[in-house]
């Protein structure tokens, strides 16, 4: 139990603090407005009123948290999840996109690598630009990919799972290659004393040796997949899914929206790394490599 | 040659662990005198190398007093009483050999001039001149392990505390390393406590031996060399130095350290 | 037909002389000559089958129209980087990464604010923090001010993570060195855990170059004066315009490319003792 608190201690007293600096913050910005319509009403506010109008406004500039976890309720637990309005279906949308996307992405990443290290010629050829597009902002793609896959009648799922493919695609492969040339000298020395060939040291040592890099890497994968569906669904126009929200909010100035998509997909987010590091956890555990 | 530059009275220090707490050391009593040359030895967990530290103020006796130049522990690490010699060399790798030995003068508040003459007087000392402005990376471990050597020199600390600086290199570097050291023992003539687990190493170096033993570590001899201050390698074919070793040996196996 | 036959055999000659020259003798010569070679073979497969299969610009224009409109355009191009860039992406990273700094030093100075900061610090590191971009535009305006700051609260995490990790990078020699020196506070950050946590910091500001031209760029999407990287890709994807969307893009690719470079060569000569640089 102390252990417990030892550590979870400080994180929440941080949480408690950024909650409290956040209703700071949603009370000094929103007072203008309040003042604002109070002096248009003739009315002049008490503190303690203007407090109140500041955490309830309709397009506050920043929501207090209890407004967001209100929306968030509203559009989770009260609406019907095949409802446009829900979030849950929103949620969905963008999830299907980026599972789709890193499932590619991971896959491709994987067989590049091994392409990679096996080939001399592969690896002189395709590595250094494969390093060099990690300096790239390759997601100012996006809206190109979108627009171009609706000319040729593709749209919808795919050409989301397709910028998230691409933007998990060169961690993995990064990560892989690294991976699977961790294994050191004495050990591939060692593999050759036993006269083992090429796919019984990739099974045996080079693969069982990447897994720890590989799982580094698909948690860098998939945050940038999920970042990729988002950004995907904006040059569509408000259709659907998170980024839809995102950019319908911000049309229309709906805050307590953006915010309540904000924390959907920092909440997706946060659960896909989780899942693949309790993922990782398991699998180690039962190779051996984590105690 | 009797002034007593440390003296450790009923020290105990007991560390708290998952597994219930651990003895250090307990009850120890020793007096080192001024230009004493002191080898600790014993197996790994008799708390030799927790004795250097707590000399050097780098752990916290539980209970008993540590007393170097007649001040405590702390007292006399920020008035810098000692000069320490780390397993392993340490050094800085952004800092050229010369900014190395620089640091403890930098921090110090030795001023520009004399920061430079130190540094030559040193590298000197150890042999290493015309290394200055080399990088540690770029030296053999042996030199590196000099290089450091004459870090803990340069600010001119009257006592010098060593543990297991020799342990990683091969025993040839060893073998030319002890040699130097006492050398520079001689022209010093600094009080010198070195932690060891070669008994040879001991043996030949010291002018005292100090056997310890685990569980909980506490000193099991305290043995007095009668070989002359003045030494080479050759004394070690001596009957003499074998005679030594002898009860180094019987003091480790009497402390049960092989069990 | 003719474009894609000779494309294609062009293709096949420069694969049959990579897999010689990376089989070959290496020489400085041949590790740049090899990509290099694979990179022009890529553009000439790609201009040939544009070209033999005749697709259309609006879906893909060949390397060559590509870079005519880059020529043609550079005064836009230039008016573009500067906006994003230099004044969105520049002053962002430089006052996240800088913000990150300070507080990573402040923070190093007690375990607890560490304990508490770190794991939220890796949390909020892999959340789609570009999200924020549209609530940013609201407060900042459309000018670059609001890009800077996407880019101040995307890359200042990543840097703070980094920066507290350098600071505890110690090893316990170089540590108990400056105890038994009786150092104080300022000579151990000076001496000690600031060089020692430079290769650290130098990651940090690597990751950073690319989140914040990635941060600049996307945060126009949400809303940017009639110039700028990312209002002039969205406004010109919807006028099916692509090449100057990929002449943008090529854009971003250099600059990206010589941001990173530059951080790399400044680390380069800053941890020139670090293993991973020496040769």
């Amino acid at each position: 139990m102390t252990e417990f608190w030892h550590r979870a201690g400080p994180v929440l007293t941080m949480i408690l603090l950024l909650v409290a600096l956040w209703y700071a913050a949603a009370v000094a910005l929103n007072a203008a407005w309040a003042k604002d319509k109070a002096a248009r009403a003739n009315m002049s506010l008490s503190f303690s009123e203007l407090v109140a109008d500041t955490m309830s406004q309709e397009k506050p500039l920043l929501p207090a948290p209890h407004q967001v976890v209100k929306e968030i309720y509203n559009t989770t637990v009260l609406k019907k999840i095949t409802s446009k309005r829900s979030l849950i279906w929103h949620g969905w949308i963008t999830l299907s996109a980026t599972l789709l996307g890193f499932a590619f992405g991971t896959a491709l990443g994987i067989l590049l690598a091994i392409g990679i290290v096996y080939s001399r010629a592969m690896d002189m050829s395709v590595m250094p630009w494969v390093i060099t597009s990690q300096t790239i902002p390759i997601l100012a793609v996006a809206p190109m990919i979108i627009v171009v896959l609706n000319a040729v009648g593709v749209s919808g799922l795919l050409p989301k799972a397709i910028i998230s493919m691409y933007l998990s695609f060169f961690p993995i492969v990064v990560g892989m290659v690294k991976g699977l040339r961790a294994p050191d000298q004495m050990q591939l020395d060692q593999m050759r004393t036993w006269n083992a060939g090429g796919a019984t040291t990739f099974w045996k040592l080079r693969l069982p040796r990447s897994m720890p890099y590989l799982f580094a890497s698909l948690k860098i994968g998939i945050a940038a997949s999920l970042v990729g569906a988002i950004v995907g669904e904006l040059p569509t126009g408000a259709v659907a899914g998170l980024g839809a929200r995102l950019l319908a909010g911000s049309y229309y100035g709906q805050t307590i929206q953006i915010w309540s998509a904000l924390i959907c997909a920092a909440v997706l987010a946060a659960g896909l790394v989780a899942l693949i590091g309790l993922i990782e956890r398991i699998t180690l555990r039962k190779m051996g490599m984590l105690q | 040659m009797s002034e007593t530059v440390i003296s450790a009275k009923n020290l105990s220090l007991t560390f708290q662990t998952n597994d219930g707490p651990v003895h250090a050391l307990k009850d120890i009593n020793l007096e080192i005198n001024k230009g004493d040359f002191i080898s600790f030895i014993g197996p790994s967990g008799c708390g030799k190398t927790t004795f250097l530290r707590v000399m050097a103020d780098l752990e916290t006796p539980t209970s008993g007093t540590i007393e170097v130049n007649g001040m405590s522990a702390s007292e006399a690490r920020m008035k810098r009483a000692y000069g320490y010699v780390f397993q392993a060399a340490g050094l800085y790798p952004w800092r050229t050999i010369g900014g190395n030995i620089r640091l403890p003068l930098e921090i110090m508040g030795f001023d520009k001039a004399d920061q430079a003459e130190r540094v030559a007087r040193v590298l000197e000392l150890v042999e290493l001149s015309g290394f200055e402005n080399k990088f540690p990376w770029q030296l053999s471990g042996g030199m590196q392990q000099r290089a450091s050597i004459a870090r803990a020199l340069a600010f001119d600390a009257d006592i010098l505390l060593m543990d297991e600086p020799f342990g990683a290199l091969d025993e040839i570097v060893r073998d030319h390393l002890n040699e130097q050291l006492l050398k520079l023992w001689a022209r010093t003539e600094k009080t010198i406590g070195f932690v060891t687990h070669s008994i040879p190493e001991a043996v030949f170096l010291s002018t005292k031996i100090v056997v310890m033993s685990p569980r909980p570590g506490r000193i099991s001899d305290v043995i007095e060399s009668t070989l002359p201050r003045d030494r080479t390698l050759d004394i070690r074919e001596t009957q003499e130095f074998a005679d030594i070793a002898h009860r180094v040996r019987e003091g480790l196996r009497a402390g049960h350290a092989y069990d | 037909m003719k474009w894609v036959l000779l494309a294609f055999l062009f293709w096949l000659v420069m694969c049959a002389v990579n897999v010689r020259l990376a089989n070959g003798v290496q020489t400085r010569l041949t590790r740049v000559l090899v990509p290099t070679l694979f990179g022009v073979t890529l553009l000439i497969l790609w201009e040939g089958l544009v070209r033999g299969l005749s697709i259309s610009p609006i879906l893909l224009p060949p390397p060559s129209s590509i870079a005519l409109r880059f020529a043609t355009s550079l005064p836009i191009l230039w008016g573009d980087f500067v906006q994003t860039f230099i004044k969105g992406a520049i002053s962002g990273y430089i006052i996240g990464c800088g913000a990150a700094f300070l507080t990573a030093i402040a923070v190093d100075r007690s375990d607890f604010l560490k304990r508490g900061l770190l794991p939220i610090g890796n949390f909020v590191a892999a959340l789609p923090i570009i999200g924020m971009a549209p609530i940013l535009v609201m407060w900042f305006g459309f000018d670059w001010q609001s890009k800077a700051a996407v880019v101040v609260i995307m890359v200042f995490f990543p840097m703070l993570v980094n920066t507290v990790t350098g600071l505890g990078a110690q090893d316990v020699i170089q540590r108990d060195l400056m105890n038994t020196y009786g150092a104080s506070y300022w000579q151990r950050l000076m001496k000690l855990s600031l060089p020692a946590a430079m290769p650290f910091i130098f990651n940090g500001l690597k990751i950073c170059t690319t989140l914040a031209l990635i941060g600049a760029i996307v945060a126009e999407f949400f809303g940017s004066p009639i110039r700028g990287m990312g209002f002039r890709i969205s406004t010109e994807v919807g006028r099916l315009s692509l090449d100057m969307v990929w002449a943008e893009i090529t854009v971003a690719a250099l600059a990206g490319t010589a941001f990173y470079g530059t951080v790399a060569l400044i680390e380069k000569a800053v941890t020139f003792w670090h293993p991973s640089q020496r040769n």
